[in-house]
């Protein structure tokens, strides 16, 4: 909902009283929610007949988003002014959120750079409901982010919870069990005020739903950072499976097939802006009584994950018995949003009674009806032989569902309200030709500024008093242990979960009774098979947004990089990308500036990576009294195990001595990083170099160690350098460790450990299967050094020293890594 | 001294699972004729004379309801019939609005 002001937040206190209609006295009879059941609203209502019959009528266009000409161009494809239902469906599709209309000339550079041997595994890929990737023995998987920040501000605990159930149906509607979510957070400075609001709000309503819905959450993020203060973003990931030959796209395609609404009833929950149909066009008097009083419609809406549930087995039952030809999720936009995207991808015509469309609300208008945003509703397209087998199914799972109406030959979308005609639109120029922008960009004149600011004049510390720094660091915000968020998730519900937070990828086992054929769909019915399979998926999600920030183009790269190396660390064999890629506002050439640079350095990414991006999600207007958010392009790179037994685990401990590597270069690369944020709050720089050649080589090695058995543990290393993998290693086995920084490399021991240099990671190694694994980085040219052993023996307990600088109890090390959240959040 | 009540139900155009859920067990129970069940929380204040109407406002606004998605009416109980006239549910308040 990118074009809602994060600052507008709909309390109680907006009544908006309706008077004084002008030629709109039906639709404040229509508007009156006390109408007894059964009693018809007054006839009167915005047709296509009546806008044709009074061209001049003033329409509130502007309140709803659309700019003069896009008004204009409304009038010129129907040849006369929309209706309200029309204005109402026009106004939502083509907004950023729906229409992509600022980012859309960029996207397409992710097209121009797939090669054919990228597509090799993609079965479905952009401007699907979610991309599609073959993994292998008939198995598909299906992944994508999306974006819920704006609600989630207005309304922390209920825009995390429909977040969820928005991606969950997302991944539903490919034909897919959902399986696994992750989520992406960030919120302004964790001390702030409204983080004490926003932050417990948003974790609960992800757990709340996911939980509910019985969903392992498997990993994600959680940032901090001021620029996110009136506008954090919460973006939610899902993953599913399917089996390949049972892929299913949304379109509506056969002139008599029946067009079927299922699930929740729709209600006046989440209208928003479209309240101004009914009531800016009213002006000002008090005249109207207070019992006819039209308040400002909630924008919210509150998710209910148990009708959830039984959508996602009713759905999938249905797809398993070959009683569906097309499916879409009602997301944003609802109804005006399935519908002319199912027409407009079919074979361009469908009919649509709104009076059949169960509702929660009496006397709701059509252009509300169309509007809504009620969650948990699913529109399936059936051929008229299957509508009672399908309507059974529905029944069996107490699922609401309605014909409401059939596909056509007539290339028009016509929707009908008590009998008249309220919308007759070609679907084409609603959903998938809308407008597109060529918003102009410019790189900003402060950039240079920015980069030249570097960290060489900040004070860099001396040795001695690198014990106190590495206390601070790993108890700061974004280093601290995310347990607080993370256990408020189930993590195993379902058994297929090998690994999740605080592992680098979380890993599920793609499990038999996933499959959405035959009876196995139903749960519990065909279970057997699942101990046998060892098949499983891994992903991971990443995004320095302070990289991004100094140089968009190498950010995104970053970002890849690191979901990418996160994947490879379990051993997973990186697959396939997605991103959610939230900006600030595309009116502000710097913004589209950063955009086009981000979308193009991960599109570059991506195909010397040799892994396709297959879908992604925008959001824009991010931003908080015209200051924009950091850019935040957040990258998901998915990976595939033929074996998930052969993970590799992020903690150290599998057996005393084992030895300690550092794979990878150092370099002196502090700008961005997490030292410069925390001791200095500073932002300026060069971030660190990326080599994604080096990344996919230590890939592959680390790819081989773990199919062959030879690396026990492995963690990549990021924001916060090599101390905070070492530290997560330790704390993560519960075993000490002694390092010992290399004399040699021209860098002192404070940049050594907090350097953010990419493509490095720490791995434990077996002794027996040291030179082995050596000799094969060194004739790969993988640089590596000998950095220190495993201590599983030391008397005193379990220690982290760091040979000439400090030494620590892990106590100590855990009491400040996992002390901060629940200090702040309780 | 006095007492205080506050009641605080979701709005009604916003959807109630726990009502739904609620109205379902009506009738599997075999309690026919209910067509609607919209449930809320119920406060007892008790207030000395220094807290005013405005506070009483505030407290329910801000702390007792989430006056995103919920609207509430405060009732003094002793004495004084109720009155404050609040933002949370407006006068035309739906009657499945008020416990």
């Amino acid at each position: 909902m990118s074009a809602v002001d994060p600052h507008h937040r709909p309390g109680a206190e907006e009544l908006l009283d309706v008077t004084d209609p002008v030629g709109a006295v039906s639709l404040i009879d229509q508007a009156d929610h006390h109408l007894a059941p059964g009693v018809a609203p007054a006839s009167v209502q915005d047709t296509v007949h009546r806008a044709a019959a009074t061209p001049h009528q003033a329409q509130p266009y502007r309140e709803l988003g659309l700019k003069d000409d896009e008004y204009a161009r409304i009038k010129e494809i129907l040849g006369r002014r929309p209706t309200d239902a029309e204005l109402a469906m026009y106004s939502v599709m083509w907004s950023e959120h729906c229409s992509y209309k600022s980012s859309k000339v960029h996207l397409r550079y992710f097209g121009e750079t797939t090669t054919e041997a990228m597509q090799a595994t993609m079965l479905a890929g952009i401007g699907e409901n979610a991309g599609v990737v073959d993994i292998g023995d008939g198995w598909a998987v299906t992944f994508k982010v999306e974006s819920h920040n704006h609600p989630s501000f207005v309304e922390p605990y209920q825009g995390a919870a429909t977040g969820v159930g928005g991606i969950v149906r997302d991944i539903l509607a490919m034909g897919a069990r959902p399986v696994a979510v992750m989520d992406q957070l960030r919120f302004g400075p964790a001390d702030a005020p409204d983080s004490q609001r926003v932050v417990p709000g948003v974790v609960a309503g992800v757990g709340g739903y996911g939980n509910s819905l019985g969903l392992p959450n498997i990993g994600g993020e959680v940032v901090f950072d001021a620029s996110y203060a009136g506008n954090p973003l919460v973006n939610a990931a899902c993953i599913g499976v399917l089996r390949s030959a049972d892929l299913h796209t949304a379109h509506a395609s056969g002139t008599g097939n029946k067009v079927v609404l299922y699930g929740s009833r729709t209600g006046l929950d989440g209208i928003g802006g479209v309240s101004v149909l009914a009531s800016d066009t009213f002006s000002g008097s008090e005249s109207a009584s207070g019992s006819t009083a039209r308040r400002k419609l909630p924008s919210v809406q509150v998710g209910d994950p148990f009708a959830e549930k039984v959508l996602i087995e009713c759905t999938l039952e249905a797809f398993a018995a070959g009683l569906v030809v097309g499916i879409q999720d009602l997301g944003g936009a609802g109804l005006s949003c399935a519908t002319s995207e199912l027409a407009s991808a079919g074979d361009g015509g469908m009919h649509v009674t709104l009076d059949a469309v169960p509702t929660r609300a009496e006397g709701m208008t059509a252009a509300e009806i169309l509007s809504s945003e009620s969650q948990e509703r699913m529109c399936a397209v059936v051929i008229p032989d299957k509508v009672d087998d399908f309507l059974a199914v529905c029944a069996r799972w107490e699922v609401e569902a309605a014909v409401i109406g059939e596909v056509t030959d007539t290339g028009r979308l016509v929707i009908t309200h008590h009998g008249e005609t309220v919308l007759d639109v070609p679907p084409r120029t609603v959903a998938h030709e809308g407008p597109v922008y060529e918003r102009p960009l410019a790189r900003p004149d402060s950039q240079d500024a920015l980069i030249a600011d570097t960290t060489a004049s900040l004070a860099r510390p001396q040795t001695g008093e690198l014990r106190e720094l590495i206390l601070r660091m790993i108890a700061s915000p974004n280093l601290c242990s995310r347990g607080w968020v993370t256990d408020q998730y189930d993590r195993y519900v379902r058994g297929n979960t090998v690994l999740a937070q605080p592992a680098d990828a979380g890993i599920i086992r793609v499990p038999s009774s996933s499959a959405a054929s035959g009876a196995a769909v139903v749960e519990g019915v065909d279970a057997k098979d699942d101990a046998t399979t060892v098949r499983g998926i891994a992903m991971a999600t990443d995004c320095n947004a302070r990289y991004t920030m100094l140089d968009p183009y190498a950010g995104a790269q970053l970002a890849l990089a690191e979901a990418y190396r996160n994947v490879v660390s379990t051993g997973g064999v990186p697959t396939a990308v997605t991103n959610c890629l939230n900006f600030g506002n595309p009116e502000d050439p710097a913004v589209m500036w950063q955009f086009s640079q981000a979308v193009r350095g991960l599109a570059d990414g991506c195909a010397l990576l040799g892994i396709p991006v297959t879908g992604g999600n925008v959001s824009l207007y991010n931003q908080t009294a015209g200051v924009n958010i950091l850019p935040t392009p957040v990258v998901g790179v998915l990976g595939v195990f033929d074996d998930v037994t052969r993970r590799i685990l992020p903690g150290i401990g599998h057996e005393d001595g084992e030895t300690l590597l550092l794979l990878g270069e150092t370099r002196d690369e502090l700008d961005g990083s997490e030292w410069a944020n925390v001791v200095h709050g500073h932002l300026g720089g060069v971030p660190p170099r990326v080599d994604l050649d080096a990344e996919r080589k230590l890939g592959e090695i680390l790819i081989a160690g773990s199919r062959d058995g030879m690396i026990s543990a492995a963690h990549d290393l990021s924001e916060g350098g090599l101390v905070q993998a070492a530290v997560e290693m330790c704390l993560a086995g519960e075993t000490g460790a002694r390092l010992v920084l290399p004399a040699d490399t021209g860098l002192d021991a404070f940049t050594q450990l907090f350097s953010e240099s990419t493509g490095r990671v720490l791995v434990a190694v077996p002794r027996t299967e040291e030179l082995r694994f050596t000799e094969m980085c060194s004739a790969r040219q993988q640089p590596w050094v000998k950095i220190g052993i495993v201590d599983a023996g030391n008397p005193a307990g379990p220690h982290l020293e760091i040979q000439d600088v400090a030494t620590f109890g892990l106590g100590e090390l855990r009491e400040a890594w996992e002390g901060t959240l629940p200090a702040l959040f309780g | 001294m006095a007492r205080v009540a506050v009641d605080v139900v979701i709005k009604p155009e916003i959807l109630d699972p726990q009502g739904k859920a609620i109205l379902a067990a009506l009738a599997r129970t075999g309690h026919a004729g209910v067509s609607s069940v919209r449930q809320g929380k119920h406060f007892d204040l008790e207030v000395d004379d220094s807290v005013t109407d405005a506070d009483l406002e505030e407290i329910a606004g801000g702390l007792l309801a989430n006056p995103v998605i919920e609207t509430w009416t405060i009732t003094r109980l002793d004495g004084t019939a109720d009155g404050a006239p609040h933002a949370g549910a407006p006068a035309d308040a739906e009657p499945e609005a008020a416990l």
